[in-house]
């Protein structure tokens, strides 16, 4: 037996939330990517060559939309579900028909559809800069459901672990944020010193990064089905860290 | 076939016993209270029941299905209003309650039910609100809404009527009554003794964790052997009491003498005999039988001095 009608409802619910709040959770995000845009791009001359015939303006572009997906995937799972843990409406999904695992898809799913919204918002507010092509639409979206489903299940491992809100902002400002920066958003790991370059290859993100960018403009530092499979081994990883928090019950169900 | 089943459940929290072999079955439209201290258990009880909190030992089932391994039949079968205030912050009361009929599986088709449970409870002129805006009294009433959406046959209401005023207070007791008339079970807590001996015909106190009375209302009243009388005295009246009768007497105020009787032991016609022979005058009398406080208290602070 599957609630599928109560996995949609839970699924709905999640959206309907960011969407209810869509200039902080939608708005917000996009204007920060463009001020990056803003600024390295004047920082950096734009015509510097970073792989090859791709200038740092559309070089930087698809790492910003990956970053932003990244962080917003995350942000939309663990800050719902703390809030509904700390006001004690979480038990209101508890004590329902639903399943760990729907309420796993419910939140995941949710967390992908922001994350990619605030992607395609970003995609769409570079095109003032510098319009984009996605050479590779399907492995883009692949791609995108890996980040965005990786995240969405670490933003459910945080908020089911955190005992308050310091822990959740802690897990985004000392791993989510220094890893999104150092997986090569916005600078080719090339350029990088060889230690630096070396732990780049430890850095989920940068496949992510690296993927992405292949998807976009066709070029890329590490094989495209690489970064597909990292990215699919750390989206079950991820998951299944999640899943398993779930069916432990670990700070939900005493 | 019993609303609840509970066989030799226990739960631990780390070396806390918060729950030791409580066992009790609940018959399938019962009214039923659920009575003891704060921390005895009754709240564990609920939540493992509702599925909240996993048991350490023993097994629980809601008409039948068990709540772990039958969880997902259990959950349809069962409606609790927590205790707790807490509430959906992003969404309006309509919206609240449509969600939560959808994680049911309940879709359109309920809208009816839900417009219902609207009207009931006094709702329809906050339904466009959020919950932030309602007073305590409303928002308890969004609650009751909310844990009937999918016409749960048990309904559990934790301390339905805490911080309620009077009114509100008749007004909830009302609904709950018409729910159990139409063949809800319905199973409450409450700190307030005087509503669940009015409506309550099963009783289970819980003391740190034990069930230490479970017994149908009269037969658990009946058990308390003791009973008042009380004399208002004239002015006339003897102050030398018969000696058997003086150990049963208990301080009173200035003019008036109070007994503690024992129900089969010491007779009504024969104490007040024995008073008439010694000079005892009285204008007035009364007996005060005794009703759930005093077996409560009897039998939670028994508990506690052993």
């Amino acid at each position: 037996m599957f609630n599928l009608y109560g996995l949609y409802i839970l699924f709905a619910r999640e959206v309907w939330r960011f969407l209810k709040v869509s200039i902080q959770t939608i708005l917000t995000p996009v204007i920060t990517v463009l001020l990056y845009l803003l600024i390295f791009s004047s920082i950096i001359s734009a015509s510097r060559e970073m792989l090859p015939g791709v200038n740092y303006l559309t070089f930087l572009i698809p790492g910003l939309m990956v970053m932003a997906m990244l962080q917003n995937a995350f942000a939309n799972s663990s800050s719902s579900l703390f809030q509904a843990r700390m006001n004690g409406n979480v038990v209101f999904i508890l004590l329902s028909p639903i399943s760990d695992f729907e309420f796993y898809l419910a939140f995941v799913g949710a967390s992908v559809v922001r994350g990619v919204l605030v992607g395609f918002g970003v995609w769409l507010a570079a095109c003032f800069f510098a319009l984009v092509p996605i050479r590779h639409p399907f492995y883009a979206l692949i791609l995108a459901f890996f980040c965005c489903g990786s995240l969405g299940a670490l933003g459910l491992v945080s908020a089911i672990i955190a005992d308050k809100w310091d822990h959740i902002s802690a897990f985004q400002n000392f791993v989510i944020v220094p890893f999104s920066f150092l997986s090569g958003v916005f600078f080719s790991i090339s350029d990088l010193p060889l230690f630096w370059q070396q732990a780049s290859f430890y850095n989920p993100f940068f496949y992510f990064v690296d993927g992405f960018r292949y998807t976009c403009l066709g070029v890329s530092e590490v094989s495209v089905f690489t970064s597909l499979s990292v990215g699919a081994g750390f989206f079950v990883l991820s998951s299944s860290w999640a899943l398993w928090l779930l069916h432990k019950g670990y700070n939900l169900r005493s | 076939m019993d609303a609840v089943n509970i066989e030799n459940l226990g739960k631990e929290y780390g070396s806390l016993k918060a729950l030791s072999e409580v066992s009790m079955t609940i018959a399938e439209g019962a009214f039923f209270a659920l009575l003891g201290p704060n921390g005895a258990g009754k709240s564990t009880l609920i939540n493992i029941l509702a599925g909240l909190t996993r048991a350490t030992s023993g097994k629980a089932a809601v008409l039948g299905y068990d709540v772990r391994r039958q969880w997902r039949k259990s959950r349809y079968k069962l409606g609790v209003v927590p205790q707790e205030l807490a509430y959906d912050p992003f969404f309006t009361v309509r919206e609240m309650l449509t969600l939560q009929s959808g994680y049911f599986g309940l879709g359109a088709e309920n809208r009816p039910w839900l417009d219902e449970l609207i009207a009931a409870l006094g709702l329809e002129d906050k339904v466009d609100s959020t919950m932030n805006h309602l007073s305590g009294g409303m928002k308890r009433r969004v609650l009751i809404a909310q844990a009937l959406v999918h016409r749960p046959p048990v309904v559990i209401l934790d301390e339905p009527t805490a911080g309620v005023d009077v009114a509100l207070r008749r007004q909830l007791w009302d609904f709950i009554r018409g729910l159990n008339r139409e063949g809800h079970t319905i199973i409450l807590t409450t700190h307030y003794l005087e509503e669940a001996e009015s409506m309550c015909e099963k009783i289970a106190i819980l003391d740190r964790g034990r069930v230490i009375a479970l017994a149908p209302k009269d037969e658990l009243l009946n058990r308390y052997s003791w009973r008042q009388l009380r004399l208002q005295l004239t002015p006339e009246s003897a102050v030398v009491f018969p000696s058997a009768l003086e150990q049963k007497k208990e301080a009173a105020p200035e003019g008036e003498l109070l007994l503690r009787l024992h129900r089969e032991q010491d007779h009504i016609g024969e104490v007040l005999a024995a008073l008439d022979q010694a000079g005892v005058r009285f204008s007035d009398l009364r007996i005060h039988e005794p009703g759930l406080t005093e077996v409560y208290t009897e039998l939670t602070e028994a508990e506690n001095h052993v």
